[in-house]
């Protein structure tokens, strides 16, 4: 690593670290409600008669923990798929995760398996399955007839699994009554009242390795950029760098949706904001993204807690309604 | 927003709600009816009067179908039943319709089964414009209803008794029923109404998802007759989106777990002991979290007063020693 590079990284890990906590410190201050952080960080008072404080650590520091934490996976399992697949258009949820992750969880709601182990709940353990399963399949379909990964079969296989997943859940909505009809769309739009650490305990051996592998991933990254051929003579062992990729930024996307519902758009407005600031550099770009992409997500979730207070909103919808525009733009700006 | 959803969840199942297999009778949940009668979907807020179309004088209709829980439970207690051939796949009561044919639901109506039956009146829900078109271009008479407050029971009752030549019976219904619910008023009035968080839906053992009564329906106004105070009483929607801040905030003193579905007793406790994630409530510290698993209090019918009664010895079982 060079010295110009070793400051760059320093200032940009510094400065979307500092937006990072500054934006997780901040979120639990504001919500629907008015609570008084003397109170509730009042040792004297019982916490069993202290609302501030449970306002405070019951409800609020979950969902920041939860919105840092998926805003993370998010973004940067978004940066590790575009970088995999070479096309500045693909999400997490491009290859079939969110829709298999969701058919996982219709079947759970629809069929009322009234299961929880160890805190997760059959929806979000079903969901994590779903995902595995979506992946899987198009794992399995990519590697079948090439050496390593086809990006090409990957992509198609992906968009068609994303298909046929959604055809399955129409069929299992089918029997749903209209309350779980309701639930599932309401899943769909994703959502971070966690109202306990349980789930959050439960994502994090995923959280470490698929960090672990991220970090290994950037030059990686950088190299398939250049193409499949040049990357192999450059020294890359392409197969291996495109499974990781593939596996590791799975997973991401599979805790990411188990926690918080298949929360859209943040894989890809993260990254892209990310790449205009600091460039194509995947070394700056991953862990700029993973930064960015939690202070991204909590501030969004701030928002929902107070734009139509004292109602709130599912995050989803404020990720939505912001990325859905920078979508478009970006798909303007790239033709 | 909420608009939005109820756009997006009917034209999720609008594509394939409507071609949905005839032959066979299902019997799904009722939280159907719950979900629309206490979401955004359905609500006519306060019953302006609906375009009824003009019944015809002097004939009592013979061949009624009623797609509406809620107007079946009436039709039979005001002695109707015997003029209704098909209720909607949702109707358990009175135990008559078990054996009434099925033509559908809020959502999947069965449009050749009912015009098959050759009915004379059909009760329609009033978000169901594309039935009533039907309907009317087959020229046949609908009655138009949708969920509203506690007091719209009464109206309804007074028109379908009206429509179906029992004016009387209905009329000493409505007595009936206001009589009771005036008994139980009386009985609680002294008790200290304790702040009662009302849920009709959620995800299963966990605190996710929960739906609760807002400040507005007849969930609201049950729960009202029977004494407690919603804590979302000042919501003016039938249903809110309760978020664990929401309800920490609202500190209820009561938790109201309304389902229409019936479940076992063992999965009624362990509902029951997921609330203990939010133990500093009042509610939960005081054991005071009650799963009523009947219809009962869900469907706005002719049975309100007893849903208001099982309410009322849930919420102050002192005063009915």
């Amino acid at each position: 690593m060079t010295v110009a590079l070793a400051r760059r990284l320093t200032l940009t890990v510094s400065g979307f670290g500092l937006l990072a906590v500054a934006a997780i410190l901040t979120s639990p201050l504001v919500g629907s409600t008015h609570i008084s952080l003397r109170r509730a960080f009042d040792r004297a008072i019982p916490f069993a008669d202290n609302v501030d404080a449970q306002i405070f650590f019951i409800a609020r520091l979950p969902r920041t923990l939860a919105g840092a934490l998926v805003g993370s996976l998010l973004a940067s399992a978004g940066v590790v798929f575009q970088g995999l697949l070479r096309n500045p258009l693909a999400t997490p949820f491009t290859l079939g995760v969110s829709a298999g992750a969701a058919l996982g969880a219709m079947l759970a709601i629809t069929f009322s398996w009234s299961f929880a182990w160890a805190g997760v709940s059959a929806a979000v353990a079903a969901s994590f399955l779903g995902s595995l399963a979506a992946v899987g399949i198009v794992y399995a379909l990519a590697q079948a007839r090439h050496r390593g990964l086809s990006t090409n079969v990957l992509l198609l296989a992906g968009v068609t699994m994303n298909a046929f997943f959604s055809a399955l859940i129409l069929f299992v909505q089918y029997f749903a009554d209209f309350a779980q009809t309701y639930r599932i769309l309401r899943w769909l739009m994703g959502d971070l009242d966690i109202s306990s650490y349980q789930p959050l305990v439960s994502a994090l051996p995923l959280l470490i390795v698929s960090f672990v592998s991220f970090a290994w991933l950037a030059r990686p990254l950088n190299l398939l950029s250049l193409g499949d051929e040049s990357a192999e003579t450059r020294g890359l062992n392409v197969v291996r760098a495109q499974r990781t990729a593939f596996v590791s930024a799975s997973l991401a996307t599979g805790a990411a949706v188990s926690v918080g519902g298949p929360v859209g758009f943040i894989g890809i407005v993260v990254p892209h904001l990310v790449r205009l600031i600091v460039g194509p550099d995947h070394r700056l770009v991953l862990p700029a993204s993973a930064l960015f992409g939690a202070a991204f997500l909590v501030g969004c979730d701030v928002l929902a807690r107070t734009v139509m207070s004292p109602i709130e909103l599912p995050v989803g919808v404020i990720t939505a309604l912001i990325g859905g525009p920078f979508f478009l733009w970006l798909l303007v700006r790239k033709r | 927003m909420r608009a939005l959803v109820a756009c997006l969840v009917l034209l999720a199942l609008g594509g394939h709600g409507a071609d949905r297999a005839s032959g066979v009778p299902h019997q799904r949940g009722s939280r159907e009816n719950l979900l629309f009668s206490v979401s955004s979907v359905s609500s006519v807020m306060r019953r302006s009067p609906l375009p009824q179309s003009a019944p015809v004088p002097g004939t009592a209709p013979k061949r009624i179908v009623s797609l509406i829980p809620a107007v079946t439970e009436m039709l039979f207690a005001i002695g109707a039943g015997p003029q209704v051939v098909a209720v909607s796949s949702f109707d358990r009561y009175p135990p008559e319709v078990t054996k009434l044919r099925r033509v559908g639901a809020l959502l999947d109506p069965d449009v050749e089964r009912i015009l098959s039956l050759r009915p004379d009146l059909v009760a329609v829900y009033a978000s169901q414009s594309d039935l009533r078109t039907q309907l009317e271009r087959a020229k046949i008479p609908v009655y138009v209803y949708s969920h509203a407050g506690l007091a719209d029971v009464f109206v309804t009752l007074k028109q379908i008794g009206e429509r179906v030549g029992h004016a009387r019976a209905a009329a000493d219904l409505a007595r009936s029923i206001q009589s009771r619910l005036d008994a139980i008023r009386r009985r609680v009035a002294s008790r200290a109404r304790p702040r009662t968080l009302v849920v009709f839906d959620r995800e299963a053992l966990t605190l996710r998802g929960i739906y609760a009564s807002g400040g507005v329906g007849f969930i609201h106004d049950m729960v009202g007759a029977a004494g407690g105070d919603n804590v979302f009483a000042d919501v003016k929607q039938q249903s809110v989106q309760a978020t664990t801040e929401l309800i920490l905030a609202r500190r209820p003193d009561a938790i109201l777990e309304l389902r229409g579905d019936p479940i076992t007793a063992e999965m009624k406790s362990k509902e029951i002991d997921v609330w203990r994630a939010l133990a500093s409530l009042p509610a939960v510290r005081n054991s005071r979290v009650f799963f009523l698993d009947d219809q009962k209090t869900v469907v706005p019918g002719p049975r309100v007063a007893e849903g208001v009664d099982l309410i009322a010895h849930t919420l102050h079982p002192d005063a009915f020693k």
